[in-house]
């Protein structure tokens, strides 16, 4: 520790300093616009966290503003959204990670065995497709599917009997936002391990053939042991994101008749912050969601170097 | 595979998994015919029909030429070209540049600065500091520079040009540096042509996240002819579904309501695919630039 300190020391020394600026400042130079970028974009709204300890008021500044310690924390941790958020989080994560993440490896591994390149590349690019057509176009098709006469209402009226509104109830928002998750994400984060299985090398299902093991063998002890370095990796960091579920399908889809299981965390700081102006308490909430966040991610990020040798940082 | 067994399970197999992943083109597929044979469909029919819709019922262009003469959509797509255009420019050049100083192993501040831009991928300020800095600080509210300038750069994309240029020979460089050449003229007329293969990929994931963006303009946004497409699409797909006494001149610029109500649902099909039409025709053009950017990524990971 002390060596690399001096190191660090000697590397940083006022000379050293002084001769990579004569040497390198266009280098310097060419950085300066990407660093500005960074610091007014990324590390002021850093600094800007401190209005999660204030009740914030524009007029008042960041400074002049009341120092209200930890209320806006207190007031969220005691409020009944705080278990409401922090569940309907907790449970899209991981529905996510128990649906979307298995079928996505099993949608990689049976593409893994078409025979014909011809017909698996049809596949590829039609399954792909959903992935770039945009949250709001897919969230109008949702919408439009789900309405009293649309594609879904219709195909559930066929089994429950019911005609309503699909996204007017909230016992509905989880089938309907996981279904469109796969619609959209199966195909296009398929891809890693499409390009993970082509890395088996052939030989082994050769050898596997030899040895009298069946196609389904193969796939078990051939095809799946070459990519679960692979999968321990996605699955890491998807762990890793267990509480940062976006807002943009939510807030385009949700409605307050559907808030009882689609609220999550960051529609909720949308909501409070930029729709109801109420900064300090949803960037307290925000605030604590971060931290979380970044430990699970530090933790997660631990366990990958120390299971599978590559960490992402 | 190249093994081949002739066995009746794997036959049967094969059946089975042709016969899904059919099925899986079908699901991914439907949505978007859907779409398509409702567009040129006729409206009254189109309002009353349930359930899907697999075929063209009585064909006419009269909801394309509403979507035609809609002003709206018009400024959307002007304002989102513009943006795309702006963000794109100026990221790739912050980007670029950025990306060669930082790829440089005699630079000594490259790991300093290469740390605190990777730091802000894991933690953030969050949307509200943000809104704050650009609305307050900045004065940019309803100014077309919010939707350019904060989300011009981004550190994964970053990343990857630092990988590409990090990977190409050293010599080079000295010897152009023998000859002359400075820093800039190395990056612009010896470097970036090696690297073209990343530079697409790159560029097509900065179009393609600044056309589909909508949530930044959205908040910035009040002045309705600085709206893009994506925006416009927002109120005409699901602002005006979710109110049922849905302000319907952003559907049509005629004033004529009835009419407003009649052509709803069929403006809505031949919005959407007005505006992903685009995407329908270049997607299979840039499709494999997609698959390496996730292939770079992954290596990088």
């Amino acid at each position: 520790m002390s060596r690399t300190a001096t190191k660090t020391y000697r590397k940083y020394s006022w000379h050293n300093i002084k001769k990579d600026f004569v040497k390198n400042w266009p280098l310097l130079l060419m950085v300066a616009p990407a660093l500005a970028f960074y610091i007014i974009f990324h590390y002021i709204p850093m600094g800007g966290l401190l209005m999660a300890f204030e009740n914030y008021k524009p007029n008042l500044g960041l400074l002049g503003s009341k120092f209200v310690g930890m209320k806006n924390f207190v007031d969220f941790f005691s409020s009944v959204y705080c278990w409401r958020v922090i569940r309907n989080t907790l449970i899209l994560s991981l529905l996510q990670i128990g649906i979307e993440f298995p079928f996505t490896i099993c949608f990689a591994i049976l593409l893994n065995e078409i025979g014909s390149a011809k017909y698996k590349r049809t596949v590829q690019t039609l399954s792909y497709m959903p992935y770039f057509i945009s949250l709001v176009v897919v969230a109008g098709i949702i919408i439009d599917f789900c309405q009293t006469n649309g594609v879904l209402t219709v195909l559930v009226q066929a089994v429950t009997g019911k005609s309503d509104n699909l996204l007017s109830n909230a016992s509905n928002w989880r089938p309907i936002y996981i279904l469109s998750d796969l619609w959209k994400n199966v195909g296009f984060n398929s891809i890693i391990y499409v390009a993970a299985l082509a890395g088996i090398d052939k030989t082994l299902y050769e050898a596997a053939e030899i040895d009298g093991a069946n196609r389904f063998k193969r796939i078990l002890h051939v095809t799946v042991p070459g990519i679960t370095d692979t999968i321990m990796i996605m699955l890491i960091m998807r762990v890793g994101q267990m509480l940062s579920v976006g807002y943009e399908k939510t807030i385009l889809l949700y409605n307050p008749q559907v808030y009882e299981t689609a609220d999550i965390i960051s529609s909720f700081v949308y909501r409070k912050g930029l729709q109801e102006a109420n900064y300090g308490y949803s960037t307290a909430v925000s605030l604590f969601n971060s931290v979380i966040n970044f430990a699970l991610l530090l933790i997660t990020n631990a366990l990958s170097q120390k299971y599978t040798e590559s960490g992402l940082f | 595979m190249a093994v081949k067994s002739k066995t009746f399970g794997s036959t049967l197999f094969n059946i089975i998994n042709y016969a899904f992943f059919a099925l899986v083109m079908i699901v991914c597929i439907l949505p978007v015919w859907h779409v398509f044979c409702a567009s040129f469909s006729d409206a009254s029919w189109v309002l009353n029909q349930s359930g899907l819709i697999w075929r063209i019922n009585k064909f006419s262009l009269n909801g394309y030429r509403l979507v035609f003469n809609n002003s709206n959509i018009w400024i959307g797509y002007m304002n989102t070209l513009l943006y795309v255009f702006g963000n794109t420019v100026i990221g790739m050049f912050l980007t670029v540049m950025a990306g060669y100083a930082l790829s440089r192993k005699d630079f000594l501040w490259a790991n300093p600065i290469m740390f605190i831009i990777s730091f802000t991928m894991l933690f953030s300020g969050g949307i509200v500091p943000s809104y704050i800095l650009v609305t307050q600080t900045l004065h940019m509210f309803d100014s077309r520079w919010a939707l350019i300038i904060p989300t011009c750069m981004n550190a994964f994309y970053l990343i990857l040009v630092r990988t590409a240029l990090q990977n190409v020979p050293d010599s080079l460089e000295e010897s152009a540096m023998l000859d002359g050449a400075g820093r800039f003229r190395i990056l612009f007329s010896i470097m970036l042509p090696l690297i073209k293969a990343t530079l697409a990929t790159v560029i097509l994931y900065y179009v393609i996240g600044n056309w589909n963006a909508w949530f930044n303009a959205m908040i910035y946004l009040r002045d309705r002819t600085k709206f893009p497409l994506q925006l416009i699409l927002k109120e005409i797909l699901v602002t005006a579904s979710s109110t049922t006494t849905a302000d319907t001149t952003i559907l049509t610029d005629s004033s004529d309501s009835a009419d407003a109500a009649l052509y709803k649902e069929l403006i809505k099909y031949c919005t959407i695919m007005v505006s992903t039409v685009p995407m329908f025709i270049f997607y299979p053009f840039i499709q494999k630039y997609f698959e390496s950017g996730v292939m770079i990524g992954a290596i990088k990971g």
